[in-house]
């Protein structure tokens, strides 16, 4: 039986808190940049810009970033993962990049996209806001904004699922 | 998604989602390309072997710079230095590389059926960079990312393919391609290098070059290959050029946002004139950027194929 984490309107609380946490920690919005992840991360990195211009009154760069060509295990899969584009509206170098992403679980993804970044430009700090922490990481990574932390175990999925692609916003745990 | 088969041998072997599925990879991989670090780590660890028994500059930098790009190890065999030259067979020569550790074998011949024949005998991926007058599918792949990149369609146009379509692999695996995806072509040349029997390809057949340009979104010119003329299909290459050569004024008679394409290299002055070749409607240098995204693309989506 679906659990349900996250409704409408708790989506919608999570992300403002964390467009004002993003602004608390970086005094302001300067020389942000938003990266969503392909693909639960790029219209979570949206709705932040939009929640962080609403609330700032500037906009700030989004981009958007594929990982499948940085993954660690494109040799042991059973299908190559499908390549997307990958656009960055901004120069990365000295930027404070903000990588989005909608579930944090091994942290091999970002992993992933940290490095995709760096190949990219150097940026002056990355940070990391994810939607939902399920836990089991592999990896040291630690997200800086987390919209909920839920425990989990490794047989559950946590599937986000978003408006802008046709669903009704909601978190659910299977 | 993925595809089917370890080895890119020809486009006839490859369906319509398998095309899409190649062209749509290859435009996340054309921007790597227009990054500062244009190198991704994909494959890692992996060897290309480019074999190539015909003379190529292009497609063999390409390739080499393809398989680079996607962090695999490179080595160029040149035929005239390899023991090649000391009697070894084809398949002897494959299966040596193969024993050292390749994953992909890029190969080029002058005989036809060549790469069919190492694919059923390796392990390895292989692909074809050209086959006698069989297929170069990697350039008609090349050839329709350039097309959706600018058309954003391939279905529903009309594309003329000029010249010398006998002895054209480029034009084969064009014309497979393109049918394929749902584009009208019709072939354009002398009566003697555009055989009646090309019809049972599905396509149109003129041998009037004004008649035949009428109208079309595409114009993909060929090489007069002069290495394989000298066999009488055509008196001199300046009638040849007054007859079935792209000047300005004939490309007049195509749509006004018509696309002209060359495989390279090119003979100016004899299929095509240099105002046409450097003009406003030319993609030609396109699409020597885009053949390395494609490259990228075949070799990073033949990798997923598990054997």
């Amino acid at each position: 039986m679906p659990k349900e984490l996250l409704d409408k309107d708790d989506i919608e609380r999570a992300i403002t808190r964390m467009a004002h946490e993003i602004i608390e920690k970086n005094k302001g919005v300067r020389s942000l940049c938003l990266v969503g992840i392909q693909r639960g991360g790029v219209h979570l990195a949206k709705r932040l810009a939009a929640k962080l211009k609403e609330i700032e009154g500037k906009g700030i760069p989004v981009g958007t970033l594929d990982i499948a060509l940085y993954r660690d295990d494109i040799t042991v899969r059973k299908e190559q993962p499908v390549v997307r584009r990958t656009q960055v509206p901004c120069e990365i170098n000295n930027k404070k990049v903000v990588l989005v992403d909608d579930v944090l679980f091994t942290g091999r993804s970002i992993r992933a996209a940290m490095d995709a970044v760096i190949d990219m430009g150097r940026p002056s700090t990355i940070q990391l806001a994810v939607l939902v922490d399920r836990g089991h990481r592999e990896l040291p990574i630690k997200a800086d904004f987390v919209g909920k932390n839920v425990p989990t175990s490794l047989e559950e999925t946590v599937q986000v699922r978003l408006a802008e692609d046709g669903l009704e916003d909601k978190v659910v745990l299977e | 998604m993925s595809l089917r088969s370890k080895d890119l041998v020809g486009i006839k072997g490859l369906d319509a989602a398998d095309i899409e599925l190649i062209l749509e990879t290859a435009s996340g991989f054309k921007d790597v390309l227009g990054r500062d670090i244009k190198k991704v780590p994909a494959l890692r660890g992996k060897t290309t072997v480019n074999l190539f028994y015909e003379p190529s500059t292009r497609t063999r930098t390409s390739f080499e710079l393809a398989a680079k790009r996607l962090s695999t190890d490179v080595i160029n065999i040149s035929v005239s230095t390899s023991s090649v030259v000391k009697g070894e067979s084809l398949r002897d020569t494959a299966l040596t590389i193969q024993a050292l550790g390749a994953d992909f074998i890029i190969v080029r011949h002058s005989c036809s059926g060549v790469a069919h024949f190492l694919a059923e005998n390796l392990d390895a991926s292989v692909v074809n960079a050209g086959d006698g007058t069989n297929e170069h599918p990697t350039q008609a792949l090349l050839d329709l990312f350039t097309i959706m990149e600018k058309k954003h369609a391939i279905k529903g146009l009309d594309v003329a393919i000029v010249g010398d379509i006998l002895h054209s692999r480029v034009a084969k695996s064009n014309i497979y391609a393109l049918k394929k995806l749902g584009a009208n072509v019709r072939l354009i040349g002398p009566p003697t290098l555009v055989p009646a029997f090309m019809k049972e390809l599905g396509v149109d057949i003129y041998t009037d070059m004004n008649k035949g340009l009428k109208g079309v979104d595409i114009v993909m010119m060929l090489r007069i290959q002069m290495e394989r003329q000298g066999k009488g299909f055509f008196p001199t290459t300046v009638e040849y050029f007054k007859n079935w050569g792209l000047t300005s004024e004939r490309l007049s008679r195509a749509k006004r946002n018509v696309l002209v394409m060359h495989p390279g290299p090119m003979n100016r002055g004899v299929e095509i004139s240099s105002d046409v070749a450097d003009g406003l409607r030319s993609v030609i240098l396109d699409q020597v950027t885009n053949g390395l995204a494609v490259r990228m693309a075949v070799l990073y989506l033949l990798a997923g194929v598990k054997g």
